[in-house]
This record gives C-alpha cells, structure tokens and sequence, in this order.
C-alpha cells in the first residue's frame, strides 16, 4: 500500500461518500453542503493530476458561486423538506437497476481495455500553470472563448428577464 | 506518484452514475439540477485525467469551458425554477405536469 493509493483510496472514499449523501439526504441544503465537499475532494483530484489551474477554478467557480447560487434558491424557496416516495412504484426499482447495469458496463470497459489506455506521459513541472493555461486559451482557443464570453453575456441577461417583475 | 489512468476513469463513471441515478429518483427539482452538476464534474475529471496522460494542455482548457458553460447554465435554470415556483408554489417535478404556465 503506497502512500499513492492510500491517498487515492482515501479521496475516492470521500468524493463517492459526499456523493452518496447528496443522493440521499431528505434535507436539500445538507445535499447541497455534500456536493460542496464532493467539489472539493475531485479539486485535490486535480492538484494531483497537475492541474492546479483548474483545481482553484473548481474550487472559486464550482464550489464557491454555482453552489451558493444553489444555497441561495433553496432557502428563497423554502424547499429544505421534500418527500421521496415517487409517483409510480415501478420507478426508483427502475432507476436503481438501470444505474447498477450503467456502472457494471462502464466497470467492465475499463477493466478490459485498461492495458489499452495510454500511460501518463512525462510533462514540464508548469502542465497546468496558469501560464500555460492561458498561452493556450489565448493563441488556439481564442474563439470558444470570446464564444464562451457571449454565452454568459446572454446568460445573465436571460437570468435577468426569466425573473422580471412586470410593472403593474 | 501518479496511478494509473483507469482507477481515475473507474472514480469518474462511478460519479457519473451516481449523478445519474440521481436524475432519476429524485423528485425535487433542485436536488435533480446537482445531479446533473455531478455528472458535469465527473466529465471534467475524465478530461483532465486523459489530459494528463496525453501530455496536452487541451484537457484543461475544455475543463475550463464545461466549468463556464455549467455557470451559465445553472444561472439560467435556477431562474427558471424560481420563475415556476412563483405560478406553481412547488418545485416537485411530479406537478409539473401541465404546459399552462
């Protein structure tokens, strides 16, 4: 047991937990609070894959403003206490077999072709620096990303319009 | 000091699972709308794991962009669910079962 794997095992454990507790807390703001933690256990994920970048991006974006922008219309709305008994019975039954037949296709995918996947090339100590990051995003991703800034233009001004009052 | 790529693909799928299953048994609008944020995330997790292995910065940057994309989306979803929640006082998707807004 490598201190590698006892970190991988130990932050896998964490992130599927977290995962787990937001599928099944009846309380939506504790659910929201476990996919926090689930955010921050796959952004350490990303420190160990080199991509620092990124890991502070999921922490700022992911972590700090989608989920308090959900934090924040669970209690506008109230909505902490919701019951789980589904419409027809036949469903979670459903649900449930049909996401254990996903997960025991995607396992058995990976535990045939795992010799076919490429192994982790050797890269300069900056991978995921800011500095290349940004070199990248501006010089060969300059279009999606100025097409990225008009998407959260029009985001924005839709989020805007969709909660409008209309002026009596 | 880092592991194979298949033990971050197998982490990946089962968040993406989990994401799934959570799409489907979940009434609540809100909790459904964080599935799907989990499955965006094991995405990412995917991309940055093949990323790394390739050696190319590409990964990233895509990562990058689902993260901006995810933003916007979930700025303009949570409006719709607010906007609903004002005509129908309730975000039980079992409810939601008319076109009449």
């Amino acid at each position: 047991m490598t201190p590698d794997l006892i970190l991988f095992f130990g932050l896998a454990l964490v992130a599927v937990a977290a995962a787990l507790g937001m599928l099944f807390s009846k309380n939506a703001i504790y659910s929201a609070l476990f996919l926090i933690l689930n955010f921050g256990a796959v952004a350490i994920f990303y420190l160990i894959l080199d991509a620092p970048f990124i890991a502070l991006t999921q922490v700022t974006v992911y972590a700090g403003a989608i989920m308090v922008l959900f934090l924040f219309v669970i209690m506008l709305l109230g909505a902490e206490q919701t019951g789980r008994t589904p419409a027809a019975w036949w469903l979670q039954p459903l649900a449930l077999s049909l996401g254990v037949i996903l997960l025991a296709e995607a396992v058995y995918i990976i535990y045939s072709q795992h010799m076919n996947f490429p192994g982790m090339a050797q890269v300069k100590s900056n991978f995921g620096s800011p500095i290349v990051v940004g070199e990248a995003l501006f010089n060969q991703y300059l279009l999606p990303f100025e097409a990225t800034s008009i998407l959260l233009l029009t985001a924005m001004i839709g989020a805007i319009v969709l909660t409008k009052r209309k002026l009596r | 000091m880092l592991l194979p790529v298949s033990y971050y693909i197998a982490l990946s799928a089962i968040l993406f699972t989990i994401g799934a299953l959570g799409v489907l048994i979940r009434r609540n609008a809100i909790i459904i709308f964080m599935s799907v944020e989990l499955m965006l995330n094991a995405g990412n997790l995917a991309f940055v794991t093949f990323g790394r292995a390739y050696g190319t910065i590409g990964g990233q940057i895509f990562v990058f962009f689902v993260m901006a994309v995810a933003a916007a989306e979930v700025a303009v979803g949570l409006a719709l669910i607010v906007a609903i929640f004002e005509t129908k006082q309730s975000i039980d998707i079992d409810q939601m079962n008319t076109m009449k807004g």
